[in-house]
């Protein structure tokens, strides 16, 4: 074959037949031909291939694509040229010649945006891993979201969109890990924590003349100091640490700052001994910021910190009560006619350094001097404490007094509503506090979805099509199709052990069982499954979303399977009007209708637990099946207008979940919910709950939770 | 009858002692449970110990430990045993379980949610105060000597609402709930039976830490005893610690490569 190179006529001859349609005397492809034609031979039929694809689909396509075929090819290799190629057919595809044109004019701008793809790091690509990862270090529970630059606010880690400082993308990934990791440091060695006085950071940097330059000081010895610590606890993260430092460049102190840099690396420092430092150094230029160090935010740490201490107070406070009443209770058993009173007793916290495990505490909780086990539903929130004060005030340490809510205030109030809404059915509900039922305290009403004709379903099915495999199989799976039953009266194949014995039996002189077949048979799988989906005001947006995306792919899981199934949604504003939307009967087939209400399911207002319940357990009772599944889609606790929140909404639920498995039925939950683990296994017990953390996931997982219920 | 196929009752005897650090009051518990002729329920996540407490408990009581691990086609018969033919007669074989209750021994039924409904049948009689086990097949009813004694486990942890214990058979029995033990108790147990050096330990101890943070994260279960001594094991013989905890550790806690990224990051900050 000739390699020789085509010169500008040949090439503008083999051209114009393609895009004859779009060339005229004034419109020509010479000007491409001639910058073609400085092309190497391989390149030249490369191009001429594919316009004269191109100009298959649209000639004018292929004509600008000739015209810019030169520019791409000095910045492109071949094979992006082609990922080039695809992306513009697919933006004339869906946007039309003029989109797909303003696209192929800008082959440089591809070109650079290709480049930094294939080196810079997402922040989607690494979030998943870092959120485990820095939940998995120690501390309380932390987030991650993405934002314009790194910082925290103590329960979010924010991390920047894009990482593209390396050519290397695994040193880049590196950077973000080093950052999430500095920033969960922050929160676990207390660069946040109040003073003595409950001073936050912001108020105490504000004492200084210039509280901008403050901060970045404080953040450098912050730097210094958390670094030490990271090093004597985490050696191989310090490790990491120090990669990317030496990737920067080393970072030169002032020579004054020596005795500092001492002190701050001292075992004992804290975050006081950088502010004590602060004064010193004051009018020293901040040194530069390490590449993974984010920015200090003291003002959203402020707010933050301000909610959650209110939140984790009362709830320090109210769990210390439990603990006086039980206390009291089992005092008042011992010497029956003594009216004991612990009132009078003091709590008290000790803290203890853990030998083994460096920067872990141990915690000792004591009641009148006598040590008590810290419950382990309170070790969480002790933790929480500890990491924002360091301590524990006495005003933590009071219990709570019985100012909660009296439910009787607003009944009054709530009389009338009752005729207007037709007839109810009346349910129980538990009072923890007097310890019995209040008698037909909530009327519930069956209510009809609306049903909504939009493709919801349809692109739903559409939107997980590749998941939806990998769950069609899982299921099939689970289905135990052709399960080999041995010992059967007749079948297709002798069952050899059955036939071993009968022969024994019929030499010892027995009977001969007749059993001495195997038969394949489908195993029955004999469940029952109540779906309970939590339809509050406050799963409006994306997380009704995602649990109708749920009910969608669990339908397609649970047909798969045959087991039989109901999904209700339940909400409701106060006693007098809870409400309950069915989307299918138990008798129900899956059909268009199902579909269409599932598609209708929208947020509404509260969510009474409790009634719903003793409702759907009721329903799920009437079914004849072995095994009977009550499962709960919610994302926050029991909650109503009327007082049925807290203790004793949660109380109520946990009675009604307690009457349930009495009658021989399993309750779970699926929560999104980032608290849950704080009231869930209270209610539901240790195992029968999950909690998932991320929204996105939840249609996948709620199918997935269910096979593993089930296997 | 020749019985020369079947494994001799001695052979079920523990001679050295199998290395058990108590943590807390289980062998008191174990040893009155016995002396009384209790049956007992050990609880606990998988790997933290209860096998080995078992052997340690045959061998401090001299008995002979025979350990059925249940799956989910064992049948009744399994346990008790059935009628063989050989050289045209027919002879009776004991399953494990008449086998223990015929020469007193331990019985340890392991992950006994696992086995068929039907054994039920046969645990039930033996556990209760009339510690008979009735052979239907043969017409024997064989009563459990002073020395014998039925041991069974189970994970609370699993979730699958198929794969529960009955109220009636768990009421049975005495229970002895194991957990993973405290930190420098874990420390010891992973020096002990690895040998590598306390350093070492403590720092595989704060790594199971770790996992045991994540178990709401997505991880079902997070790092067991078991698999620290695994992993122990592999250092000591020479494996860099990174490779030990992703092979011994991540490997077997999950599939899911963020998770295990996650986990290696982890291992990774540690050592």
């Amino acid at each position: 074959m000739t390699t020789q190179p085509l010169d500008a006529k040949d090439i503008e001859q083999r051209l114009s037949g393609p895009l004859s349609a779009v060339l005229s005397p004034r419109r020509t492809i010479t000007d491409a031909a001639i910058s073609l034609s400085y092309l190497d031979p391989a390149e030249q039929e490369f191009i001429i291939r594919w316009t004269t694809t191109l100009a298959h689909t649209n000639a004018e396509l292929g004509f600008q694509f000739a015209h810019h075929a030169g520019d791409a090819i000095t910045c492109m290799s071949q094979t992006d040229i082609e990922t080039w190629i695809d992306h513009a057919t697919e933006i004339y595809d869906h946007d039309g010649l003029f989109a797909a044109i303003s696209f192929l004019e800008k082959p440089k701008q591809y070109a650079d945006e290709i480049i930094n793809r294939a080196n810079s790091v997402q922040f989607d690509d690494v979030a998943g891993m870092l959120g485990i990862y820095i939940n998995g270090l120690a501390g309380r529970r932390l987030t991650v979201d993405a934002a314009d630059h790194g910082y925290t606010d103590t329960e979010t880690v924010y991390l920047p969109h894009r990482i593209s400082l390396f050519e290397d993308p695994a040193l880049n990934r590196l950077v973000y890990k080093t950052m999430a990791s500095l920033l969960w440091a922050q929160t676990w060695y207390g660069t946040f924590r109040l003073d003595a006085v409950g001073r936050t950071l912001e108020e105490r940097l504000n004492c200084f003349e210039r509280p901008r330059a403050a901060r970045d000081l404080y953040e450098a010895l912050e730097c210094i100091r958390i670094s030490a610590c990271v090093e004597r606890d985490l050696p191989g993260l310090s490790r990491s640490w120090q990669q990317v430092m030496a990737l920067q460049g080393e970072r030169h102190y002032p020579s004054h700052w020596s005795s500092i840099i001492e002190r701050l690396q001292h075992s004992d420092a804290t975050a006081e001994t950088s502010l004590s430092c602060l004064p010193e150094i004051m009018n020293d230029e901040a040194p530069e910021p390490w590449i993974f160090q984010g920015r200090l935010v003291p003002e959203n740490v402020s707010e933050v910190m301000q909610a959650r201490m209110m939140r984790d107070k009362a709830a320090m406070r109210s769990a210390l009560a439990d603990i006086t009443n039980e206390a009291n209770k089992s005092l008042a058993d011992e010497n029956d006619s003594e009216e004991s009173d612990t009132e009078a007793l003091q709590f008290e916290i000790r803290t203890t350094k853990h030998p083994q495990l460096p920067g872990e505490v141990e915690l000792q909780l004591s009641l009148g001097g006598q040590a008590m086990g810290v419950p382990p539903e309170l070790k969480a929130l002790l933790q929480s404490i500890l990491q924002d004060l360091g301590g524990f005030p006495t005003e933590y340490l009071v219990a709570a007094g019985d100012n909660d809510f009296e439910p009787q205030a607003i009944e009054s109030e709530m009389a009338g509503i009752e005729n207007e809404l037709g007839p109810a059915t009346y349910y129980p509900e538990w009072d923890h506090q007097r310890h019995q039922y209040r008698r037909d305290w909530c009327a519930l009403r069956e209510q009809e979805i609306e049903p909504k004709d939009e493709p919801f379903v349809r692109d739903t099915l559409k939107k997980y099509h590749g998941e939806l495999q990998h769950l069609r199989k899982a299921f099939e799976a689970l289905r135990g199709e052709n399960q080999l039953m041995k010992r059967q009266p007749d079948g297709d194949d002798v069952d050899f052990d059955a036939v071993v014995q009968a022969m024994t039996d019929l030499s010892l002189g027995l009977e001969m069982p007749p059993q001495l077949f195997t038969r394949t048979h489908r195993h029955e799988r004999n469940i029952a499954v109540m779906f309970m989906v939590d339809m509050s005001g406050s799963t409006k947006g994306w997380v009704n979303d995602a649990e109708r995306e749920s009910l969608v792919l669990l339908c397609q899981a649970l047909e798969i399977l045959g087991d039989r199934y109901a999904i209700y949604g339940f909400s409701g504003m106060t006693r007098k009007r809870c409400d309950l939307y069915c989307v299918k009967h138990f008798d129900e087939p899956y059909s268009k209708q199902v579909e269409q209400r599932i598609t209708g399911i929208k947020a509404q207002d509260y969510t009474r637990m409790g009634v719903t319940i003793r409702h759907l357990s009721k329903l799920l009772n009437e079914v004849d099946a072995r095994t009977k599944l009550l499962i709960t889609l919610s994302d926050g606790k029991p909650d109503d207008f009327d007082g049925y929140r807290g203790d004793y909404g949660i109380e109520d639920t946990r009675q009604a979940l307690i009457e349930a498995k009495r009658q021989g039925i399993h309750s779970f939950c699926i929560t999104i919910d980032d608290e849950a683990r704080d009231y869930l296994p209270h209610m539901y017990g240790a195992v029968n709950y999950t909690i998932i953390d991320d929204i996105r996931k939840l249609p996948l997982k709620v199918a997935d939770v269910y096979r593993r219920l089930t296997v | 009858m020749s019985q020369n196929h079947v494994l001799k009752i001695d052979e079920y005897r523990i001679s050295e002692e199998p290395y058990y650090l108590p943590l807390g009051k289980e062998i008191e518990i174990f040893e009155a449970a016995h002396e009384n002729r209790l049956p007992i329920l050990l609880k606990g996540p998988t790997g933290c110990g209860k096998t080995r407490f078992m052997e340690h408990m045959a061998w401090r009581l001299k008995l002979p430990l025979i350990t059925v691990a249940c799956h989910d086609d064992l049948t009744a018969a399994d346990l008790v045993g059935r009628y063989l033919i050989t050289s045209g007669e027919t002879v009776w074989i004991d399953g494990p379980l008449a086998r223990a209750v015929r020469t007193g021994a331990i019985c340890y039924l392991d992950e006994v949610v696992e086995a068929r409904k039907d054994t039920t049948v046969v645990i039930h009689p033996l556990a209760d105060d009339r510690r008979v086990l009735p052979i239907e097949k043969n017409g024997e009813v064989l009563s459990a000597p002073e020395s014998f004694c039925l041991a069974i486990s189970y994970n609370p942890g699993y979730q699958s609402v198929l794969k529960d214990l009955k109220t009636s058979t768990r009421q049975r029995f005495v229970a002895i709930e194991l957990d993973y033990p405290q930190p420098d108790l874990e420390c010891e147990i992973i020096m002990k039976e690895s040998g590598i050096d306390k350093d070492m330990a403590e720092k595989l101890v704060r790594f199971a830490g770790m996992t045991r943070n994540l178990k709401d994260s997505g991880l079902e279960e997070g790092a067991s005893t078991r698999l620290l001594v695994h992993a122990g094991k592999l250092m000591a013989s020479g494996i860099d610690p990174a490779n030990a905890c992703h092979g011994a550790i991540a490997e077997s806690l999950t599939d899911d490569p963020e998770m295990l990224e996650a986990i290696n990051e982890l291992s990774a900050s540690l050592f």
